[in-house]
């Protein structure tokens, strides 16, 4: 069977089997409510206070620490939302190269009083130190900065900008749903630096979609986006997800435990990859800074990023144009644009995001047909010129 | 709620059920406690000569906790005087069913189900050696 | 073979079906793609699968496949139907009004919206149950703009005349909602014939797994909602998140399967339903809680007079039951629905719920009846009140010692 190579991690990875195989009497004979208090139920409450230690103990909370959620979507909602659903309206601020689900939420909350402040990045990708530091002396009340990006991977030096911050009085929050598995992640040196929120996610490490965390630093204060029943220390209302939360589990023990090797190997293929796309004359995107292991994004000038994706993935490459998320939306990536990237050249934007599945056997094929594609596309525009 | 394993014993094989005959000589009752509290307990206690509690029996209305206290108690109480038994503390009957916080008001419904089983003894038989 | 504790509380949850099971796998395994991912086929796949799922969803509740719009549960369900609502439409109104015998994941949600300056009538009911339609007619103001009414109580399985309430509603302009995640599989739901505006799902109480439920809103007349979760756009802006693929697959297999075997399903279960309440029928002072006719025919719901709740929970523990709702079961707090039937705090305590499912089987329920005979008798042979009543003693006159 034609199987092709799956070159898209960062919008979600096939789950681990040793993950599956935890998962599967919870789809089973383990069907019982957590709440309820007979021997089904209690069951399912043990499963799930294991989950949460081997979440919490993953990036270095305390299990008392992580409130479970449906996805990191809806994690990034509880904080913003929440958080602000406990003060009054004041400076809201966060970095302009957030995924949707954190910019959304504080649109949203710009329309009910807060003032936003979108935090510029220069050409790399970084959050701009001087900008941020002006942002901060305003002393706004809640502030969301990603760990590192899911469109080019880069990082953000959180720990700096959390010190910087810390003299605001503000609640920070990080999205570190592209970063765990990939790089160190240790929450509470982060949150003695003075970051008090962290967003993790089943699916982008090996785990099943449909269970995600925040990690929340207990003096943050929090109006539930969900109620009705008390979960989750009242601030997620809901059955819990029994047999998600049990692969959540596994997943953040196997991702620490392998984050180490994983990084290496998926770098080792990563700078064969780059070398090999300079050569064909692609500009790489965010080169400058610091970025995940596995991610690279990249443009062909003049080639559009959704022909060349599409092309590609009928050869048997499936790799990502723009963020997965992003459903249905023409624009050109704002992440890019952030970064200052020409519409015109953002258009053409393609990200490849690798896993523990890839090799380097893989790769070099990818190159080959990546150049076929590439040139062909160019004699065709050529021609329409 | 988990349960310990002597507060699981006596609830299986609760001491001492049932109540002693209306006319029986030196019964005494000590009804406490309410429905609407969830818990309600009986104890008689048959009162000998020189003041002697020679057999005990209860009856409970209430959770696993409240059925053991008073199970206990049936058995503390026979062949103490009814000024011993007076001396049974509620804290001694949670130490001994190791009770949860949450229970401790059984116990002390407990002790409260011999202050009054002693009482109505007492208005009873206003005996002035005993008074 | 009897599994000890039998299982009788599917209201609680559902076992996952095993053939919904059967068709998640691949989901999880080899078919794991993203559905938003637009660039490849593993996306596609996984898209296509989601849609299948959202149509056999539709199918069984009568609606279009473009009026649901997925979620992570009912309870998520229930918040976006009511805050969306009542957001959007907040400048005809501030009033709502829903039932004391909701569900928490409605109530607690209208207590938020009390918070944030809407106004709820919390409406009685009749002592089965039921809504009283004059009292709702009564309670409709000009300023109504959302009602919200469960078709099927989660505690005692009464069916609510949703029919007759949504004619009230529709010709007022207001927005009906209603709760039917204890509904699917238990009784026809037909949305083209409803004047329901939004319905919430759950895939776990129907034999679907856990994670997923939907909401289903209306096209024509057209409802509108202010989004809960905002981000990528994903549910046509209803609600933004990675979809969980094989959980959708799940719940639209098992909500499939619903829609073909309910008709014969819930016979053999009312069957079964009725074996146990004649069973325990010969019980003395044995309370039905909740009219037997507009019922679910999975639930029985029963007080046990004269014997304390907790002590009876613990000695039934070969059977796995609810006492009250399980979402408030770790509180010693009556269940507030009984209350609203007008139960005394003691009848409340000492309820059992029994909730029958696909899996019940005549010698499950003829081991309940049984051990229900035992442990009833014994604990009332504990009784002190079971006493005195036999001896003739009323016990509304007793002055009791309380602490």
């Amino acid at each position: 069977m034609f199987a092709p190579v799956y070159l898209d991690h960062n919008a979600t990875t096939p789950i681990d089997p040793v993950v599956l195989e935890a998962m599967l009497p919870y789809l089973g004979e383990q069907f019982g409510n957590a709440s309820s208090r007979h021997e089904y139920g209690r069951a399912a409450r043990r499963a799930i206070d294991q989950a949460r230690s081997q979440v919490a103990m993953a990036v270095g909370a305390h299990a008392s620490e992580v409130v479970f959620t449906s996805g990191g979507s809806e994690a990034n909602n509880l904080f913003i939302k929440g958080a602000a659903g406990c003060m009054r309206p004041g400076l809201l601020a966060v970095s302009a190269v957030e995924h949707p689900c954190v910019i959304k939420p504080a649109e949203q909350l710009s329309k009910r009083g807060w003032e936003l402040a979108k935090l510029p990045v220069d050409g790399e990708g970084c959050v701009d130190a001087g900008n941020f530091a002006a942002v901060m002396a305003r002393k706004p009340r809640i502030v969301s900065v990603m760990l590192a990006n899911n469109e080019t991977g880069v990082l953000q030096d959180i720990e700096t900008l959390a010190e910087r911050a810390r003299r605001s009085g503000a609640w920070l929050h990080t999205d570190a749903v592209q970063a765990v598995g990939k790089v160190a992640v240790d929450f509470r040196r982060l949150n003695a630096a003075g970051v008090h929120a962290l967003t993790l996610s089943a699916h982008k490490i090996g785990g099943p979609k449909g269970a995600a965390a925040l990690i929340l630093d207990k003096r943050v204060e929090l109006e539930p986006l969900i109620a009705g029943g008390g979960h989750e220390r009242g601030l997620r209302s809901g059955t819990e997800n029994v047999a998600a939360i049990v692969g959540f589990g596994v997943a953040c023990e196997l991702a620490v435990q392998r984050q180490a090797a994983l990084a290496q190997s998926v770098l080792a293929l990563r700078r064969r990859l780059e070398a090999g796309l300079r050569e064909l004359g692609a500009t790489l995107f965010g080169q400058g800074a610091k970025r995940l292991p596995n991610t690279v994004c990249f443009a062909f000038p003049e080639l559009d990023g959704e022909t060349l994706v599409g092309h590609l993935d009928r050869a048997g490459y499936a790799v990502a144009s723009g963020a997965a998320c992003s459903s249905a939306n023409p624009e050109p990536s704002h992440v890019l644009r952030a970064m200052g990237v020409d519409p015109e050249l953002a258009r053409g934007a393609v990200r490849v995001s690798l896993g523990s599945g890839n090799s380097e056997d893989q790769l070099a094929a990818f190159l080959n047909t990546l150049q076929a594609t590439v040139a062909r596309l160019q004699r065709l525009t050529a021609m329409a010129v | 709620m988990a349960y310990s394993i002597k507060v699981l014993d006596h609830y299986e094989n609760p001491r001492n059920v049932g109540s002693f005959g209306k006319e029986e000589e030196g019964v005494a009752t000590g009804m406490v406690g309410a429905p609407a509290c969830g818990d309600v307990m009986k104890l008689q206690i048959k009162v000998g000569k020189g003041g002697v509690i020679e057999d005990a029996k209860f009856k409970t209305y209430g959770c696993g906790s409240a059925i053991a206290s008073s199970s206990l108690v049936t058995e503390w109480v026979k062949g103490k005087t009814i000024d011993q038994a007076l001396e049974i503390k509620n804290t001694q009957i949670a130490d001994e069913l190791a009770l949860p916080p949450v229970k401790i008001h059984c116990s002390i419904l407990a002790e409260d189900a011999i202050k009054a089983a002693v009482a109505d003894y007492k208005k009873k038989h206003s005996d002035p050696v005993l008074a | 073979m009897l599994k000890l504790p039998i299982y009788l509380d599917y209201s609680a949850t559902t076992p996952l079906d095993p053939r919904a099971a059967a068709k998640m796998i691949p989901y999880l395994v080899e078919k794991f793609g993203n559905p938003a991912s637009r660039s490849h086929s593993f996306g596609w796949e996984a898209e296509a699968a989601v849609e299948e799922a959202r149509e056999e969803v539709a199918r069984l509740v009568n609606a279009d496949p473009k009026e649901i719009v997925w979620t992570s549960g009912a309870t998520e369900s229930n918040n976006l139907a009511l805050k969306g609502a009542a957001q959007f439409y907040s400048g005809k109104g501030k009033h709502l009004i829903t039932l004391k015998t909701e569900h928490k994941a409605v109530l607690d949600t209208c207590r938020e919206l009390e918070r944030q300056g809407f106004e709820v009538s919390y409406l009685d009911v009749r002592d089965d149950g039921l809504l009283d339609l004059e009292v709702f007619k009564a309670a409709l103001r000009p300023d109504t703009i959302v009602v919200s009414v469960m078709l099927v109580n989660n505690e005692i399985g009464v069916i609510q005349p949703i029919s007759e309430i949504g004619e009230i509603c529709r010709d007022r302009g207001i927005i009906l909602h209603v709760d039917a995640a204890q509904a699917t599989g238990k009784v026809a739901i037909d949305l083209r014939a409803l004047k329901v505006d939004l319905m919430s799902f759950s895939a776990h109480k129907t034999y679907g797994p856990k994670g997923i439920g939907a909401l289903y809103v209306r096209r024509k007349p057209r409802v509108r909602l202010t989004a809960q979760m905002h981000g990528g756009g994903h549910e046509r802006g209803f609600r933004s998140g990675t979809l969980p693929t094989h959980q959708i697959v799940g719940m639209g297999e098992a909500f499939r399967l619903a829609r073909l075997e309910m008709g014969a399903e819930n016979e053999r279960i009312r069957m079964l339903r009725d074996r146990l309440l004649r069973g325990l029928s010969d019980i003395e002072q044995v309370f039905v809680n909740g009219d037997m006719e507009r019922r679910v025919p999975h639930n029985l719901n029963i007080s046990f007079a004269y014997v304390e709740g907790e002590s009876l929970l613990m000695a039934i523990k070969d059977l796995a039951v609810s006492s009250g709702s399980a979402c408030t079961s770790a509180s010693l707090e009556p269940s507030y629905v009984l209350r609203a039937l007008g139960r005394e705090d003691e009848l409340a305590h000492s309820s059992i719920r029994f909730t029958l499912g696909r899996f019940t089987s005549e010698e499950d329920i003829d081991y309940t009846i049984k051990l229900l005979h035992d442990k009833i008798g014994r604990l009332r042979e504990l009784s002190p009140l079971w006493e005195m009543v036999q001896d003739g003693v009323d016990l509304s006159t007793v002055q009791w010692a309380a602490h």
